[in-house]
């Protein structure tokens, strides 16, 4: 680590949740992945109305209950008790996924282990010999949502970058991912690859770039 | 008179053969027939295909249909949901089969197999492992797999009110993959929370008309628990 390595602080998971949330705005149909990204809507105001939609046929769905307000049969995604916010309706899961993979969605936030420089994603198994590999909704929504938003740590726990050139992870679809939040940095993915738009406070290129697998360049603002 | 109202769980799993290819409802624990499945269980099929998109949760429901060893194989989205412990330990020790589908993709080829609809093509899962062996086509310069209808012997689901013809309505996200589920097999059971009578349930809100469902069993088992 050199000294400007030291000189920057990394976004919490909660910070980084709250920095995609800024970025939706009023009128989007959005779908949250399991992660960091269910998080996000804890950081979208009330009056700014984004209609959150859950794979498990939820449209418009709201915040955690208090336990006086808990409905048992109201859970999302992770399993967990949700709200339904005033327009919200429950679709069985044929229609979901038709909203899903019919292109209804503006957005979906995934998180992701590894995102290349051309877009691919990998998020839902470890290795080819995963022992029980789990996908869930994951490929439908990054085949079908109209923008595929990836919230992830710069970097695994031992440092390995999760932008790469190429995924060593199964993939989940191919050059569907067009920006990524991370602790350090927000990045499009475009035809030149990555792209950063914004870094943390105190953190240059040069060091976001050693931290980094795939090139990076800055973005034309 | 149609009544398709069952008294006891013997008649609601009777003729249930070895072999069946079984449509279990729910998300996690939300929406699972777990009484059906118990009813199952008594009955005593064998060699059993469960469709589902989780494995089990702890030791009921269709993890005890799993742990009694009634499945030879699982087809599911997320077998690793909450607390998969008996799933786990059978698969480990090669006593279950899984495969692995998208979720979305088995939701449509169980609506394909209840509308008649033999095969599509999703963009889903294009250009992955899951892909493998599947036909590839491309429809206006993108790629598209070739997926096929999923067709139960049997589906269990869970309702929260029903009536004598099999009218079904849900409550709030427990209705999840129960609607399509009804539509695909060729015997539908569900259990109901509330049976109400003929003419009771505002037609605007019956989500699974009775067409789809051949047996209703009364559970009024309560709240469900989220584990």
């Amino acid at each position: 680590m050199n000294k400007a390595a030291t000189a920057y602080k990394p976004l919490s998971r909660v910070e980084m949740a709250a920095r995609v949330a800024r970025d939706i705005p009023e009128g989007w149909y959005v779908n949250l992945g399991i992660g960091i990204p269910v998080l996000v809507a804890d950081h979208i105001p009330p009056e700014r109305e984004a209609i959150i939609q859950s794979e498990n046929g939820i449209l418009g769905m709201g915040p955690a209950p208090d336990e006086a307000h808990i409905n048992r049969w109201l859970i999302n995604a992770s399993k967990l008790y949700v709200t339904l916010r005033p327009g919200g309706s429950y679709i069985h899961h044929a229609d979901s996924f038709a909203v899903i993979r019919g292109g209804h969605l503006d957005l979906c936030v995934l998180g992701a282990f590894q995102v290349t420089e051309n877009g691919d994603l990998a998020n839902w198994a470890t290795s080819e010999n995963d022992t029980t590999p789990a996908v869930g909704g994951a490929m439908d929504l990054a085949a079908g949502a109209k923008r595929v938003w990836v919230v992830m740590e710069h970097t695994t726990k031992s440092g390995d970058s999760r932008l790469v050139r190429r995924c060593s992870y199964p993939l989940t679809a191919p050059g569907v991912v067009k920006r990524v939040y991370t602790n350090l940095a927000v990045l499009d993915v475009d035809a030149g690859g990555f792209a950063v738009r914004e870094m943390v406070e105190g953190l240059t290129l040069e060091a976001l770039q050693t931290m980094t697998d795939a090139p990076l360049r800055l973005a034309q603002s | 008179m149609i009544n398709k109202i069952v008294q006891t769980m013997a008649e609601a799993m009777a003729g249930i053969r070895d072999g069946s290819v079984v449509l279990v409802g729910g998300f996690g624990s939300i929406g699972q027939p777990n009484a059906l499945i118990e009813g199952l269980i008594e009955q005593g099929a064998k060699d059993l295909t469960v469709v589902a998109n989780n494995s089990g949760v702890g030791h009921v429901g269709l993890a005890a249909l799993l742990e009694t060893g009634h499945v030879r194989k699982i087809i599911c989205s997320y077998p690793r949901t909450v607390d998969p412990v008996v799933f786990e330990a059978l698969y480990r020790a090669g006593k279950i089969e899984l495969e692995v589908l998208p979720q979305g993709t088995m939701a449509e080829r169980m609506r394909a197999a209840g509308a008649g609809i033999p095969a599509f093509y999703t963009p889903t899962a294009v250009g992955t492992r899951l892909a493998a062996g599947k036909e590839e086509r491309e429809f206006s310069g993108r790629k598209y797999l070739l997926e096929e209808a999923l067709h139960g012997d049997v589906a269990l689901i869970e309702a929260w009110e029903a009536d004598r013809w099999g009218n079904l309505t849900y409550r709030s996200s427990a209705r999840n993959f129960n609607p399509v589920m009804a539509t695909a097999a060729t015997l539908t059971v569900a259990q109901a929370q509330h049976i109400v009578e003929l003419g009771a349930l505002d037609p605007e809100k019956i989500a699974t008309p009775g067409i789809f469902v051949d047996r209703v069993v009364h559970v009024p088992y309560g709240e469900p628990v989220v584990t």
